[in-house]
C-alpha cells in the first residue's frame, strides 16, 4: 500500500506498444497536478506492451509506472479494462485518474467510475488544484459550448475526469530519466459481458493529422461543393498544413469526417487556423477558438465567426483564396525556398513542435 | 426470438440557445425551448428496427421534470409499445451516476413486468451515444455496469440480432477506425448519427399515441435508496458556471473596392509582423 497522498494516474491509452499522444499530453499534466498535491505521477499501462511504454511514460513525467499485464487486455474492450482498472484503483488507491476523452477513454472511464462509485467529469479542457482543500477543479464545457462549468468531486475518490485530445501540449520528453515499475496480473473473471472484436477496419484516409497541424485551412458549406475544396488544399500545400471541415461541410459529404473540427469532431490548436466559409457555430468554435491565430473568410459581415477571428475578410471565398494562393507563392520565391518549412514562427520554437513529440515510443 | 428493449431518451434544452447572464453569471433557461436529445432519436431507429425483425416490445425511458413527458408523447408517435417517466424532486440534480442509479432500478423493474408477463425481460438497452446538454455519453456505460450488461459505445451500424445465438453484431467507430464487435444479449448500445435517422411516424400510430397515456413513476415505485438519488446520490458539484473566455475580435482587412490580392498582401504582412513568415528562411 502506497503511504501519504494518494497518487496521479494517467491511464495510457495504447495498442500493441502505440500510445495515443493524448497520454502524454495527459502525463505531462498529471505531473504538474501532481507536484501541487505533493503526490506522485503514474502512468497506468494496460495491456502488454507495458515495457516498451514505461519509458516513454518515466521521460514524459511519470515516476511510477504500472504494467498490468493479461492476454484480455488487447485488443482494447471495456469489460476487462473496467475490471482491471477498478481492481488497480482499489489496491493503490489514486486521489486522481485521468484518461483521454477518445471513444475508448470514454467508455472505460464511464465504465470504471460506476464500478467504483465516484464521479467522472468528461471532455475537460482545464484542470487545477484548489490547494486549500486538495481538490482537483476540472472546467469543461456544456451546453454545446456556450457555457463553461467547473466541476468538483468533494468527497468521493478517486476523482476521474477525461480530457480532450490536444487541449494539453505533451512534455518534451526527458531523456534517460526512470521510475519505480509495478507489474500486476490482475484478476480478470471472463463474463458473459465479454464482447468479442471480430474486425478492425483502419480509417482509409490515415494522412489526416489535424492535430499536430500548425497551419489548418478549413472550409464549410460556403464552398459550395466537394471539389472546391481544392482551393484549401493548394494554400495548406502551400503553408506546409492540413485541410479542415465544419460539419456542415462533412454533412453535405464533402469531405471526410476525419477532418471535422468541433465539439463531435476534433479540438485543434494550430498556430494559424482559416476558417473558409464557416459560419462560426458555437459548435464549431468549440473545436478551433484555442488557434494561435484566426483568419476567417466570409461573405456575411455578421457572420459569428468574425466574433473570434483576429483578421477578418469579408468578401466571396471564390474570390479571395486564390489571392492568398498567389501572395503565399510570391513570397515563397522572393524568400528563395519552396521547400518546407513554408511557415516559420521567429522568435521561439513553435508550439507545435514542441507537441509533435506525443508518439515516442 | 421476440427482442424487448428500452430506449433511454432525454428531454434537453436546445444548446444553441443556451447562454450564460453576464450579470448574475448564471444559467439562463427561462424561454429556452425543449427537444429530444437528437442522437436519442438515432437509438429509437435501431430499436425499431431490431422490432421490425425480431418483434418484442419497445418501451422508452426517461428521467427529468414533469414537462418531459412532452418527450415521451412525441416517441410514442413512432408506434413504440410503452413510455415511462421517472420524474420525483428526489430525482433532482442528478449527474450521471445518480443518473444510472434510478434509470437501471427502473430497467429492472420494466424487466420484471416483461417477466411476469410471460417475456424474457430486457434483452437491450438503447442510448445515444451522448447528451447535447451534458455531453458525456456516460450513461450507456453506467447502465452496463449497473445492469450486467454487455456494453458496446458509439455504435455505427447495428446488424443484425442472431437469435438463436443471443448475439449481437454491431460496428464500432472508433478514432482510428470502425470495429465489428460481438456481444452477447443483453447488451446496453449507445448510437451515433452514423446510424439510420428515425423514420417517418406513421399516422395509425400518431393517432394512437395521442391518447396512450406516459405512465409517471416516482421514487416510490422503484427499489432504490434515497441517498443514493439525485443530487444527494451524485459525486460531482458543480462549483461554477461561466461564460466561455471571449476571444477579442479583431481587424477587418477587407475594405469596399479592396482587391483580393490587397487583402491577401495585408493578411501576410500582418502574420509576419507576428513573427509568422512564409518561406524557409527567417529573412
Ligand atoms: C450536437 C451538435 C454537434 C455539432 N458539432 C459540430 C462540430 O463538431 N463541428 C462543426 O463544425 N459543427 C458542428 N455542429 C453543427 C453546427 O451547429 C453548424 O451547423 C455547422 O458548423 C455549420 O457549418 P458551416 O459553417 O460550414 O455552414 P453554414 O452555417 O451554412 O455556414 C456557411 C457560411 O459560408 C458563408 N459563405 C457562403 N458562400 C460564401 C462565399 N462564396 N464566400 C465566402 N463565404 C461564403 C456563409 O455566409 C455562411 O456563413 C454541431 C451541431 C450539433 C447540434
Ligand atoms: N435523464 C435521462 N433520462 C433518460 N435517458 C438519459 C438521461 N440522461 C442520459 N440519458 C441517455 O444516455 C445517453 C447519454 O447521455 P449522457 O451520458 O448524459 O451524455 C443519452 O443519449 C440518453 O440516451
Amino acid at each position: 500500500m502506497p503511504v501519504g497522498p494518494g497518487e496521479v494516474w494517467v491511464v495510457i491509452e495504447q495498442e500493441g506498444g502505440r500510445a495515443e499522444p493524448v497520454s502524454w499530453e495527459l502525463m505531462g499534466e498529471a505531473a504538474a497536478l501532481a507536484r501541487k498535491l505533493g503526490a506522485r505521477p503514474a502512468a497506468v499501462i494496460l495491456g502488454s506492451a507495458g515495457r516498451q511504454l514505461s519509458s516513454a511514460a518515466f521521460s514524459s513525467g511519470a515516476e511510477v509506472a504500472y504494467l498490468v499485464e493479461h492476454p484480455d487486455l488487447e485488443p482494447y474492450t471495456a469489460d476487462p479494462h473496467c475490471q482491471a482498472l477498478v481492481e488497480l484503483a482499489e489496491k493503490f488507491t489514486p486521489q486522481i485518474i485521468l484518461l483521454g476523452a477518445t471513444t475508448r477513454g470514454r467508455d472505460l472511464a464511464s465504465a470504471a467510475a460506476t464500478e467504483l462509485e465516484t464521479g467522472l467529469t468528461a471532455d475537460c479542457t482545464r484542470l487545477d488544484i484548489d490547494t486549500t482543500k486538495k481538490l482537483l477543479r476540472q472546467t469543461r464545457p456544456a451546453f454545446g459550448g456556450n457555457v463553461m462549468a467547473t466541476i468538483i468531486t468533494p468527497h468521493h475518490l478517486p476523482q476521474i475526469a477525461t480530457v480532450r485530445p490536444g487541449v494539453f501540449t505533451a512534455p518534451q520528453p526527458v531523456e534517460g530519466v526512470s521510475g519505480e515499475t509495478v507489474v500486476l496480473k490482475p484478476h480478470i473473471k471472463a463474463t458473459a459481458t465479454a464482447v468479442k472484436q471480430l474486425q478492425f477496419v483502419p480509417n482509409p484516409d490515415t494522412g489526416v493529422t489535424l492535430k499536430g497541424a500548425k497551419v489548418i485551412v478549413a472550409g464549410g458549406r460556403g464552398l459550395k461543393a466537394g471539389r472546391n475544396f481544392a482551393l484549401l488544399e493548394e494554400l495548406a500545400a502551400e503553408l506546409g498544413g492540413e485541410v479542415g471541415a465544419s460539419r456542415g461541410a462533412v454533412d453535405a459529404g464533402w469531405i471526410s469526417q476525419h477532418r471535422q473540427v468541433g465539439q463531435t469532431g476534433q479540438t485543434v490548436r494550430p498556430v494559424l487556423y482559416f476558417a473558409v466559409g464557416i459560419s462560426g457555430a458555437v459548435q464549431h468554435l468549440a473545436g478551433m477558438q484555442e488557434s494561435d491565430v484566426i483568419v476567417a473568410i466570409n461573405n456575411d459581415p455578421e457572420a459569428p465567426i468574425f466574433e473570434v477571428a483576429d483578421y477578418g475578410i469579408v468578401g466571396d471565398l471564390f474570390e479571395v483564396m486564390p489571392a492568398m494562393i498567389g501572395e503565399v507563392r510570391q513570397r515563397k520565391l522572393a524568400a528563395g525556398a519552396a521547400a518546407s518549412p513554408a511557415l516559420l514562427k521567429q522568435g521561439g520554437a513553435m508550439r507545435m513542435e514542441a507537441g509533435t513529440g506525443g508518439e515516442s515510443e | 426470438m421476440r427482442i424487448n428493449s428500452v430506449v433511454c431518451i432525454k428531454q434537453v434544452p436546445d444548446t444553441t440557445q443556451v447562454r450564460i447572464d453576464p450579470d448574475s453569471g448564471s444559467l439562463i433557461r427561462q424561454g429556452i425551448p425543449s427537444v429530444i436529445n437528437p442522437y436519442d432519436l438515432y437509438a429509437l431507429e435501431a430499436a425499431l428496427k431490431v422490432r421490425d425483425s425480431h418483434g418484442g416490445t419497445i418501451t422508452a425511458l426517461s428521467m427529468g421534470p414533469p414537462q418531459a413527458d412532452e418527450a415521451l408523447r412525441k416517441v410514442l408517435g413512432y408506434g413504440i409499445d410503452r413510455a415511462v417517466l421517472l420524474s420525483d424532486r428526489a430525482f433532482a440534480g442528478a449527474d450521471t451516476l445518480a443518473t444510472t442509479y434510478t434509470l437501471s432500478a427502473a430497467i429492472r423493474k420494466i424487466a420484471g413486468e416483461l417477466i411476469a408477463a410471460g417475456g424474457a425481460g430486457v434483452d437491450m438497452v438503447f442510448c445515444g451515444k451522448q447528451s447535447i446538454d451534458g455531453d458525456t455519453g456516460q450513461v450507456g456505460p453506467g447502465l452496463a455496469r449497473r445492469l450486467d450488461l454487455s456494453q458496446v459505445t458509439y455504435v455505427c451500424s447495428l446488424l443484425e440480432v442472431a437469435a438463436e445465438t443471443r448475439t449481437v453484431r454491431a460496428w464500432r467507430q472508433r478514432e482510428d477506425g470502425r470495429e465489428l464487435l460481438e456481444a452477447r444479449l443483453p447488451v446496453a448500445v449507445t448510437i451515433t448519427e452514423a446510424c439510420n435517422p428515425i423514420r417517418y411516424a406513421a399516422l395509425p400510430d400518431l393517432l394512437r399515441a395521442a391518447k396512450a397515456p406516459v405512465e409517471v413513476w416516482s421514487a416510490a415505485d422503484l427499489e432504490v435508496e434515497p441517498d443514493r438519488l439525485g443530487l444527494k446520490g451524485s459525486p460531482t458539484r458543480v462549483s461554477k458556471v461561466f461564460a466561455p473566455p471571449a476571444r477579442e475580435r479583431g481587424e477587418t482587412l477587407s475594405g469596399p473596392d479592396r482587391p483580393p490580392n490587397e487583402i491577401a498582401a495585408a493578411l501576410f504582412d500582418k502574420l509576419a509582423e507576428r513573427g509568422l513568415t512564409i518561406g524557409g528562411s527567417r529573412g
